[in-house]
């Protein structure tokens, strides 16, 4: 009787565990950091060695990498407008940046912001939101992304640490 | 009045969309046409060159670069020219630095506007939307782009297909590069299941040319508003959230509809710092994409939606993956079962992270 007894707790336990138990093993998702490390980067391009180096410094950090497109809005159309073509550009590299982080265990958070230069789009994602750390991608070969001009700007007014990224040529 | 454009997409060199090309120029020429190749990209391959023969070609621009003699397409003497026809390969090809125009794309749109009708070839890989994806699939980044409106504005794109075998037969046969070069290619980029998927996407894309084409032409009003679509993206004050809205968007703007995003606030609690900062990057991205975003009180979920959707006239909901334990599941009814029970008529999409298809791999 007493065996008896004893196979039904084990059975009920084993039932509980099923009950309460996690539905199927959890995948370890990267945990949101405590500090931003904001990547802003423009004109359909980013370059994977500087994704590379933003990656490795926010896992060093345990941070959280903010990759951020910035749209520009032509002066021709109101500064509200929907840009779609651009917007179509963005949304792949964006997601693709997305997942290049996620395999590397870093917490990611994107975000689109427009302007009507890249600059004036990044003065508004800084108005709204608050970065450790900001690393700029440079190629002065190439004639897509941010300028001297532009570079010179976000060392100025980078209201954070910033790094300026040169990929190897 | 602008010439018509026909452009020849294919899933990488070696399909025979120059062939394809040559052989409709011979054909207009046949049916009395004043065809001529405005340019022909040197492949060196024979039964290409062949075909050119009978075939007037302009002669091409010799522009000196870094010591190198390059070849370009003149442009102005094609438009001199003023045939009926031009035949121009490879219109994702970049000029010579110097020329008028930094891309070839560019050159034909002067020779469609001069009333010259025009047939060019492409690779799908070359489709600027897309070149994050190629990254992705053939680790192979793709530095000549084209924009997608350069297909959606012509008048017709015309798949060239092969399977992926069929491709790696003619590479073997030498008949899409040299010996030594094409063996290398084999187990480079001519790999099968990288064929397969560069195939996927051209084939998906003249997919949507077509039904957006056939969407545009052929329905009345009434028609369009029967098979209407409204997108509705279900959000929370998490980063996860900025993906299940991308992915609505680009949904959205395949099925031509407009989209919505919902944040179901619970009742009588203010959001936390965290939350209204995420709220409000998922506000503006809203206003990015051209979407509504919507803020309303509710505790039960899945009622409140089914009210949201039947106020919006949603027909598709899209929704990141639950984050629920069994227990609950067990006790409470999982979210998506609900969610299938208590919108009878609505599609509904779980947005999962494609980094979790790591998962798949044994």
């Amino acid at each position: 009787m007493t065996a008896l007894w004893i196979v039904l707790a084990v059975l009920a336990a084993f039932a509980l565990g099923l009950l309460l138990g996690p539905a199927r093993p959890r995948f370890r998702k990267p945990k949101p950091g405590t500090r931003r490390i904001l990547v802003p980067f423009t004109d359909g391009r980013l370059d994977s060695r500087v994704l590379d180096a933003a990656i490795r410094i926010a896992h060093a950090e345990g941070s959280t990498l903010v990759p951020a497109y910035l749209l520009r809005v032509p002066y021709q159309y109101a500064e509200d407008s929907p840009v779609t073509d651009e917007v179509a550009v963005a949304l792949p590299l964006l997601e693709a940046v997305e997942n290049a982080a996620l395999r590397a265990g870093v917490p990611v958070d994107a975000r689109i912001e427009k302007g009507r230069t890249p600059t004036h789009a990044l003065r508004r994602l800084w108005d709204v939101e608050h970065f450790d750390r900001v690393v700029a991608p440079a190629d002065p070969t190439i004639r897509h992304g941010f300028t001297m001009h532009d570079l010179t700007w976000i060392l100025e007014h980078a209201p954070a640490e910033t790094l300026i990224l040169k990929p190897m040529s | 009045m602008r010439g018509r454009y026909r452009i020849l997409l294919g899933m990488a060199a070696g399909v025979g969309k120059t062939y394809r090309m040559l052989q409709e120029g011979h054909q207009a020429l046949d049916e009395g046409e004043d065809v001529v190749i405005g340019y022909l990209e040197p492949h060196d391959r024979a039964e290409t060159m062949s075909l050119a023969d009978g075939l007037e070609q302009v002669p091409r621009l010799h522009v000196l670069q870094s010591g190198l003699d390059l070849m370009e397409m003149d442009t102005d003497a094609v438009i001199a020219r003023k045939p009926q026809l031009a035949l121009i390969d490879e219109l994702a090809h970049t000029n010579a630095t110097g020329m008028r125009n930094e891309k070839r794309y560019q050159d034909i749109d002067e020779v469609l506007e001069s009333g010259i009708d025009v047939i060019s070839t492409v690779n799908v890989q070359h489709l600027e939307s897309l070149n994050d994806a190629i990254f992705e699939l053939t680790e192979v980044r793709v530095r000549e782009t084209f924009p997608d409106r350069i297909l959606d504005e012509a008048d017709e794109v015309v798949l060239v297909d092969l399977t992926p075998e069929a491709l790696q037969q003619r590479l073997r046969a030498g008949k899409v590069y040299a010996p030594d070069r094409a063996e290398a290619a084999l187990v480079n980029f001519f790999r099968v299941d990288r064929l397969s998927a560069l195939r996927e996407l051209a084939l998906r894309e003249v997919a949507e040319d077509v039904e957006s084409r056939r969407v545009a032409q052929s329905l009345d009003p009434l028609s369009r508003q029967a098979v209407a679509e409204r997108v509705l993206a279900m959000v929370e004050p998490q980063p996860k959230s900025q993906r299940i809205m991308r992915r609505a968007w680009r949904s959205a703007q395949r099925l031509g509809s407009e989209m919505d995003a919902v944040w179901v606030r619970p009742s009588g609690r203010e959001p936390t710092a965290e939350e209204a900062t995420q709220v409000a990057a998922l506000r503006r991205l809203a206003g990015i994409l051209g979407a509504h975003f919507l803020e309303v009180d509710g505790d039960d979920l899945v009622a409140t939606i089914r009210r949201v959707a039947a106020e919006r006239g949603s027909t598709y909901i899209f929704v990141g993956t639950p984050d629920e334990s069994r227990r609950r599941e067990i006790f409470g009814g999982s979210l998506l079962s609900r969610m299938v029970r208590e919108l009878p008529g609505i599609d509904i999409r779980v947005v999962a992270s494609r980094v979790d298809r790591d998962r798949l791999s044994p």
